[in-house]
């Protein structure tokens, strides 16, 4: 089962693409040996010399070894693993988008543009803010640029003093390295005992060197801040701004909208809430969308629709300017945009609607088999602590999930988040059908058995798999991070 | 009412909410409060069918306008063999996330390590990451680097010649942070390291090759300066280039930089490309972002897995060397379809074509009158043209649009300032045709006779 890697398959002379041969006149030829020497590379590189057929095989049996969301339930907390509209493929190949080059005459781009534009206005009217900028590459990408705008903000009104944001500790770790990145100090905000924002213990750290608060809305948890109007009439009133972070936004998509409870500023997950797919870890894509108090200072080229089409607009006097080289992951917002098309207003509201309605339904039949500390208001997601396994019989969170592999199931987000021990994430999106999660419940229960009757076999799984688990401890070691 | 991609019936809902005890999903939003429920579907259209939105897209489409592209400034259009785009629309590898479950994930955590052994041998450096957002996301996590890497380091040196939309970014990035930019000028298209002044709160300097003029630069001696005051030497280049050019490794940087784009991804109107980041042995554990390595299972069966977690922001958070998570991972998957179809005399014969055909377009434009070619400097596949008058050169580009040609990108696009609103930046790739070549010429010579 194991593959080698293709540089081992070499052989030299051997081809996978042959390029036409140059047809210019004789002395363009060697054209080329006029660079000077002393700028010239120095001997070659090792690549594989390998045929087509090598080369199909080789990435073909490769990706037998990776499971995705059209393998099988891909229940990862937070990363929102929905399915990923076929449809949205095929437009993406489109060669009247694939051959468009970044920089041609806007005239001659008034399809890209309108996708880009319309997009836009999709989002602020699902988020409720008022427009956005679709520069940011991802998720973290998106919290920098939305932090900068803060920063901006501040710096614009004199206000130095104001270096910190507040961070609950059920965040995301890209929370705090974003506000670290930005020149920020961050300061941690405890949860209550139901798993939410300690409003109290927030007021006390709102001082005026806070610029903002970051907050997931559905949290980490899964659970709804019910007091968010008044953690945001607190941010307000302490001068500071509110930041959301998208990434849970599936569960209220189409319901409720982030402006509405009071967000300055917000990124969205493109790859999560809208669809597209994550392609083994990006691209995706992280529009950062305001309201009227930060937009003069969003990113530039803003786009603008005129008479006579549409338009980059430079001439933003207290943009940040540029977070990424040209306008950002366009094929991603291809594919969003299609799914926001397919799914119209009530479809949207539909996702949101069963994304909750499974989760819901998961975390009440597994409830009997595993402990779930915070099950006040479950949205879209929910955490599962093993705990007492682990206490009893030995059996830790990962454990759990490499049992879970061998059932055909790619495992919860585990170890987060960071408040509740031996955690595992559930989320099982909106894709998946009633009998979907009767059958992951059923594996779930007999994972839950086999660690009371043979915890030993869980601590061997993953066996189904072309390797077993790991030795991460020799990888940090020997370090080897190429051929 | 059944929704696309949501697959629950009547039967099914009714089956659920009974065993959650409710009567219906709105029971469910409760908690959201009725201050923030929305009454009604918020203001965007219907939903449209699967016939409805593609014939929508393709009206869309059709508002493209397609040219025979000598377009560059950052982003070219190369020759993709047909195996990239068929292997990497494979379905596991386009809807798997990060491979954090090493055990089910060990194709896509492969493929990443042959991307970093890739990058290495292209660059002659150590290590690799698993890829970066893009060239100017390599740029600003270098000068992040630098900074970090140095202590007391406040200032990172950058020359004038990167990728004016690189520079941007970095600004970008030092916005309301205690960093500085500071600039490295150029003189007469290369960066002038005459006056070149490295304090001790300098991290590094950070520059590119091809420049953004498509610039041959030259590095000599400056790694060993750098190194001299502890400061870090990081050089962005085309990768394609290197194939030709002396490499961040031969030139002894510490940091080599860049955009895989000219390695098998599409123009795709500026997106996704993929940046990549390859260091040095000692700043393994300062490189940002995903790094996969290799290691054995119980049974000492080779495995792949994501490796040297310590540096990155879900373990360390606020502590962590960038703030970076999802990365390209499907574009860096293309660029390494990319290379292993190529081989390594395939990466030399795009390179050099690319060579020869922009020296003979350049070559050809160099005889006519009204405008220049500048080629002081060695260039490899774009070049500058300055035109005289500025009711010629709008001329030139008409007439050659006429022809279906897009002949270049306006240098005043990249850096929105007049002063450059005469040059032209010409960039011919191995996809330009003897035929696409002539017609340009032929056009060319009609404007400016």
């Amino acid at each position: 089962m194991i593959e080698p890697l293709l540089i081992d398959k070499s052989k030299k002379g051997r081809l996978a693409y042959c390029y036409p041969p140059l047809d210019l006149p004789r002395s363009f030829d060697h054209e080329f040996e006029h660079l000077p020497s002393h700028l010239q590379r120095e001997g070659g590189a090792r690549l594989p010399e390998v045929s087509e057929l090598d080369v199909v095989r080789h990435f073909t049996r490769l990706s037998g070894m990776v499971h995705g969301v059209d393998n099988g339930m891909y229940p990862l907390g937070s990363c929102t693993m929905k399915y990923n509209p076929k449809l949205g493929e095929e437009i993406a190949q489109m060669a009247q988008f694939t051959q468009i080059h970044p920089l041609q005459d806007t005239s001659t781009v008034q399809g890209c543009l309108s996708v880009m534009y319309n997009l836009l206005e999709d989002l602020s009217s699902i988020t409720g803010m008022s427009w956005g900028s679709l520069q940011p590459c991802a998720g973290s990408h998106g919290e920098y640029t939305g932090l900068k705008l803060i920063r901006s903000y501040f710096l614009k009104r004199g206000d130095l003093n104001r270096t910190k944001v507040l961070i609950p500790v059920s965040a995301h770790g890209t929370n705090p390295a974003s506000a670290a990145v930005n020149g920020f100090d961050v300061v941690e905000v405890a949860s209550n005992r139901k798993g939410l924002v300690d409003l109290d213990g927030l007021k006390s750290r709102l001082t005026d060197e806070v610029a903002a608060l970051m907050l997931t809305n559905p949290n980490t948890l899964g659970l709804f801040e019910e007091d968010i109007l008044k953690i945001s009439e607190a941010v307000h009133e302490a001068g500071a701004l509110l930041y959301y972070d998208g990434a849970n936004l599936n569960a209220i998509m189409g319901k409720a909208r982030p402006g509405d409870m009071g967000f300055d500023v917000l990124h969205l997950n493109l790859h999560k809430t809208f669809s597209t797919p994550h392609g083994g870890g990006g691209p995706g894509s992280g529009p950062v969308m305001v309201n009227d108090l930060l937009r003069p200072f969003l990113p530039k080229p803003d786009i603008v629709l005129r008479e006579g089409g549409y338009a980059f607009d430079w001439d933003q006097a207290d943009s940040i300017g540029k977070v990424s080289m040209f306008w950002g992951n366009f094929l991603v917002f291809l594919r969003a945009y299609v799914y926001i098309l397919r799914m119209g207003s009530e479809g949207l509201r539909a996702a949101a609607n069963h994304a909750v309605l499974n989760a819901n339904y998961l975390a009440k039949k597994l409830k009997p088999y595993y402990e779930i500390p915070y099950t006040g208001g479950i949205m879209h997601e929910f955490v599962i602590s093993v705990k007492n396994y682990k206490e009893q019989y030995g059996v830790t969170a990962e454990d759990f999930a490499k049992a879970l592999i061998d059932e055909g199931y790619h495992p919860p987000t585990v170890y987060f988040p960071l408040i509740v021990d031996e955690a595992l994430m559930i989320e099982p999106t909106e894709s998946e059908s009633l009998e979907n999660l009767d059958a992951f419940i059923d594996a779930m229960i007999r994972i839950a058995k086999r660690a009371k009757s043979d915890p030993g076999s869980l601590k061997k799984a993953p066996i189904s798999t072309p390797v077993g688990r790991l030795d991460q401890v020799k990888a940090v070691k020997e370090a080897r991070v190429r051929y | 009412m059944i929704y696309p991609y949501i697959p629950h019936t009547d039967e099914d809902r009714a089956h659920m909410l009974e065993a959650l005890g409710l009567s219906s999903i709105d029971q469910l939003f409760e908690v959201v409060g009725e201050d923030l429920l929305l009454e009604d579907s918020v203001p965007i259209a219907h939903r449209r069918t699967e016939d409805e939105v593609q014939r929508m897209i393709d009206s869309i489409a059709q508002r493209n306008i397609r040219g025979i592209p000598f377009l560059g400034g950052g982003c070219y259009d190369h020759i993709v063999p047909a195996t990239v785009k068929a292997l990497s629309s494979l379905p596991s590898f386009v809807t798997a996330y990060t491979p954090y479950q090493a055990e089910m994930s060990q194709g896509l955590l492969q493929a990443i390590f042959e991307f970093q052994s890739m990058i290495c041998e292209i660059t002659s450096m150590d290590i690799a990451n698993a890829s970066l957002y893009d060239g100017s996301h390599a740029i600003v996590e270098a000068a992040l680097l630098m900074v970090n890497a140095k202590r007391g380091a406040k200032k990172v040196l950058v020359s004038e010649t990167i990728h004016p939309f690189a520079l941007k970014a970095l600004k970008t990035w030092v916005l309301g942070t205690e960093y500085e930019i500071v600039l490295v000028e150029e003189k007469d298209g290369i960066t002038d390291f005459s006056n070149l002044a490295i304090g001790d709160d300098v991290g590094g300097l950070i520059v590119q090759s091809p420049n953004r003029y498509g610039f041959v630069e030259d590095y000599t001696g400056m790694a060993e300066l750098l190194h001299e005051r502890k400061a870090l030497f990081a050089i962005s280049s085309d990768p394609l280039s290197l194939a030709i050019q002396k490499t961040p490794g031969q030139w002894g940087a510490d940091i080599a930089i860049g955009d895989t784009q000219s390695l098998g991804l599409s123009l795709a109107f500026g997106g996704p490309s993929c940046g990549y980041m390859a260091v040095k042995q000692p700043l393994l554990r300062r490189i940002p972002g995903r790094l996969v390595g290799i290691t054995a299972d119980a049974e000492g069966r080779r495995g792949f897995t994501l490796t040297l977690q310590a540096r990155e922001q879900h373990i360390k958070r606020e502590r962590a060397t960038s703030n970076i998570c999802s990365n390209q991972a499907l574009a860096a998957l293309m660029t390494t379809i990319h290379l292993s179809s190529l081989g390594w005399n395939g990466m030399v014969e795009a390179a050099r074509q690319s060579y020869a055909k922009a020296h003979y377009l350049a070559h050809h434009l160099g005889h006519l009158p009204g405008l220049d070619v500048l080629n002081a400097h060695p260039f490899w596949c774009e070049f500058p043209i300055v035109f005289h008058d500025a009711k010629r050169m709008r001329k030139f580009l008409q007439e050659l649009r006429n022809e279906g040609i897009f002949a270049g990108v306006r240098l005043s696009a990249l850096t929105r300032k007049s002063a450059d609103e005469l040059v032209l930046l010409v960039a011919v790739t191995e996809k330009r045709s003897r035929e696409e070549l002539e017609m340009y010429i032929a056009a060319a010579q009609r404007v400016m006779k």
